[in-house]
């Protein structure tokens, strides 16, 4: 399906990651907003209040993300594709929604401009260190998807994404972006609508009174409908059958639940991406995500220079990890070299796929600001001796001179 | 109930009939229909329901007037009134 | 895939006779798991009958409950139903109305999950005056989980988690109601059915935020721990104590333990809903870029 016009703003355009986002999820087909404002995703918010009465679309700022998100699952169940942006102590108030909009199956796009944390932390400066949060942040067993762009064009390309992916697997979909990427103003070109590719909504089309809304199809994605087209459906956050009503027993728990797991794991093939330069060959392969992969790139040309063989694997889809892949290159590579601006999250999952086949050094970050490109080098040379292999996760601090 | 004066026209007001119908085994013998039945017209039984509870029975059904408290006031939908459809009212002497 | 081994609970063998809700009600599920003498399900059945005698389109008519044992009451109707999280149906509710503004939403709840932890939301969608029909069901307690004391119970009552008296001043629904903007304000107990009845009818057709309060029987807990006897004493003694003053000062409308309970219909008065507003104002600025949205209310 193409792209509605009404939302696409085709042209050439200077925007930053935040308004990007706003213009990916309209260009989506998004024409519910419901958000609360707060540092540094504000930006997504205004654009939309500004856009959204000339597309037939409805904003609505709320009392605080709890209802922003709540609202967001309200709306999306009467057909509207629907949206959020929030950062730290936002997505931390929205964690009980995630998994409302989990359990509903409903598809949705969360967007978190990260910033430093824990708590107020660093509100006007970047941070990479919601990724497990974003994973595990909701009660219980659940998946989700999250995307991570690196720029404005590409925050305005994986919104679309995660709005793709959510109607496909009817599951909210998180676009994890961060203060660096959400505030940088860089060119960003919106094609013409009829170049969009949309995924439609997967409607129930039997008998109105036969309609289970959790009755998956074979790929374990129940087919959904609007609120008033007449099923009378009922959904619930309890443990529920495919009738929708609630049953509190362990098989239905095991009936549902995994299913809502297996939903993203069997389809993971089809979900994760990522991209890959160099790799064939390398002693080193740099993993990064975000922002970070694009400091990194300074690091990786300079120890080409040096003679060490590097290669880049770009996470794009962070959630579901790309666990295949990351086995077969542990058994060809010395070591995995993972700067990430937190103190070791998407690192743990190198790791854990790494087996101990190949070291995997962390380049850490506290958050506040990006890497030094001098720090990825450092751990790239170390790393090249592959000497820590099977040591876990391990680091090489930098003394910084003078 | 029983201080209601007789209303003035009652002569000419055909009073409606109603008939009870119980769904005994969803009753959870609460005794708010009989308790507010303006007409007495029903009482607790002895019998049991498959949940152990008692539900109500009809003492008088004649003195229905199908004003449907009970229906209304019922927490678990288990009791109902449908209107008689008179021959020939009794008009209340 | 076989169908699921639903664990269906034994059902007793039911009766033949259609109860006239039938239609409206999930009969599926019935019996529901209230407690005996419990005002939900009279609640329910004025609800019923409110949305019968209006007679609209159900297909259009979305139900939202939040957590709590008022909460399963969106599990019951047969109406497009949501039982969400503890405290925020009436921000679920909010997305429903303003994304598709044809449909009919009902916030129906429990005292707790509105005014208690949906407080934020309950205050904000009043002060909007979004187009939602809000009935709360106050039994003056935590029921669901096992009677604890809660933002509306009467001081000086007992509850598991005030074992020596509630000391708090609880809120009097009706004025916060009112104070933050509500258009629509009502009190009834569960024996007034056919004035809630009525209450409801006026609310579901009020547009903007209409707010209908139901005093109802908790003997399980309230009664039991406050030693106020049977559900029957105490509708007993909403029908000795029950005080109708429509259109009573809301501030003289707190509830104090085992004295009378002033009911009736409080506020009636008009106010741009969320949307006549957003459509009144984007209209004027924008002119014809703006195409209005969604109905009336």
């Amino acid at each position: 399906m193409k792209a509605d016009p009404k939302g696409v703003l085709t042209g050439s355009h200077f925007l930053d990651g935040d308004h990007a986002c706003a213009e990916g999820a309209l260009a989506a087909g998004c024409r519910f907003f419901g958000g609360y404002p707060i540092t540094p995703s504000t930006e997504v918010a205004e654009r939309f209040s500004q856009r959204c009465p000339l597309v037939e679309a409805i904003f609505i700022q709320m009392e605080d993300e709890l209802g922003s998100l709540a609202a967001v699952i309200g709306a999306a169940w009467t057909g509207r594709k629907a949206m959020t942006v929030t950062s730290g102590p936002g997505f931390s108030l929205m964690m009980e929604h995630i998994g409302l909009a989990a359990m509903l199956e409903t598809p949705l796009v969360l967007a978190n401009v990260q910033r430093g944390g824990p708590s107020t932390g660093l509100p006007t400066l970047t941070g990479q260190a919601d990724m497990m949060q974003a994973r595990w942040g909701s009660h219980g067993d659940y998946e989700i998807i999250a995307v991570s762009p690196n720029s404005p064009q590409e925050t305005f390309d994986f919104t679309i994404k995660a709005f793709n992916l959510s109607e496909r697997y009817r599951v909210p979909v998180l676009v994890m972006l961060d203060e660096c990427v959400g505030h940088m103003t860089e060119k960003v070109v919106i094609p013409p609508a009829d170049e969009i590719e949309i995924e439609p909504r997967r409607y129930y089309k039997g008998p109105k009174d036969k309609y289970l809304p959790f009755k998956p199809d074979k790929d374990l994605v129940p087919p959904m409908v609007d609120a008033g087209s007449g099923t009378r459906f009922h959904v619930t956050g309890l443990t529920h059958d495919y009738r929708g009503y609630p049953v509190m027993s362990a098989d239905c728990q095991e009936e549902l639940v995994r299913r809502l797991v297996n939903k993203i794991r069997k389809n993971a093939d089809h979900i994760v991406e990522y991209e890959e330069e160099q790799t064939d060959g390398a002693d080193v392969v740099v993993i990064s995500y975000g922002i970070t992969s694009r400091v990194a790139l300074r690091a990786v040309d300079l120890a080409r220079q040096e003679g060490i063989k590097v290669g880049i694997l770009r996470l794009i889809v962070v959630w579901p990890f790309p666990e295949k892949r990351i086995r077969e290159l542990a058994g060809k590579v010395k070591a995995f070299v993972m700067p990430e601006i937190n103190y070791g999250q998407m690192v743990l999952e190198v790791d854990r796929c790494a087996c101990g086949r190949a070291e995997v050094a962390l380049v850490p970050h506290g958050g506040g600001w990006v890497h030094d490109p001098e720090d990825i080098l450092h751990t790239i040379r170390q790393a090249a001796k592959g000497k820590g292999v099977g040591k876990g996760v391990i680091e090489y601090p930098r003394k910084k001179r003078g | 109930m029983k201080y209601w004066r007789r209303p003035l026209d009652s002569d000419q007001v055909k009073v409606p009939r109603g008939e009870i119908h119980i769904i005994k085994d969803r009753c959870k013998g609460c005794g708010f229909c009989v308790e507010y039945c303006p007409k007495d017209v029903l009482e607790m039984s002895e019998e049991f329901n498959v949940k152990g509870y008692h539900p109500p029975r009809v003492k008088d059904e004649e003195a229905c007037v199908h004003c449907q408290l009970c229906e209304m006031l019922c927490p678990d939908f288990a009791i109902f009134v449908t209107e008689k459809e008179d021959k020939e009212a009794k008009v209340e002497g | 895939m076989s169908a699921p081994k639903v664990a269906e609970r034994p059902r007793p063998k039911m009766k033949e006779e259609p109860h006239p809700m039938e239609s409206l009600l999930r009969m599926e599920r019935i019996p529901h798991i209230w407690c005996p003498t419990c005002g939900i399900g009279t609640t329910v059945t004025a609800f019923a009958t409110a949305l019968e005698k209006l007679d609209w389109d159900l297909d259009k008519v979305c139900i939202v409950s939040g957590i709590g044992c008022t909460g399963r009451v969106a599990g019951y109707m047969r109406l497009d139903s949501f039982h969400t999280t503890h405290g925020r149906p009436i921000a679920f509710a909010t997305g429903v109305k303003l994304g598709n503004p044809e449909l009919k939403v009902v916030v129906f709840s429990g005292d707790g999950d509105l005014i208690a932890i949906g407080g934020n939301h309950f205050i904000h969608a009043a002060r909007r005056n979004m187009d939602l029909t809000v009935i709360c069901v106050n039994n003056f307690i935590y029921a669901m989980t096992g009677g604890q004391v809660a933002p509306t119970t009467p001081p000086t009552g007992y509850a598991t988690t005030s074992p020596y008296g509630n000391f708090e001043k609880p809120f009097n629904i009706p004025h916060l109601a009112e104070s933050c903007g509500a258009v629509y304000v009502a009190r009834w107990t569960a024996l007034h059915v056919r004035r809630l009845t009525n209450s409801i009818m006026e609310a579901l057709q009020k547009p903007g935020f209409s707010v209908v309060e139901v005093i109802t029987p908790c003997a399980n807990y309230w009664g039991r721990i406050n030693r106020l006897g049977t559900g029957l004493d105490l509708m007993r003694f909403y029908h000795e104590n029950s005080i109708i003053k429509h259109g009573e000062d809301t501030r003289n409308l707190d509830i104090e333990f085992k004295k009378p309970i002033v009911v009736g219909k409080f506020i009636d008065r008009e106010r741009p809903t969320f949307l006549q507003a957003y459509n009144q104002r984007l209209s004027e600025i924008l002119g014809d870029k703006f195409k209005p949205y969604g109905g009336k209310a």
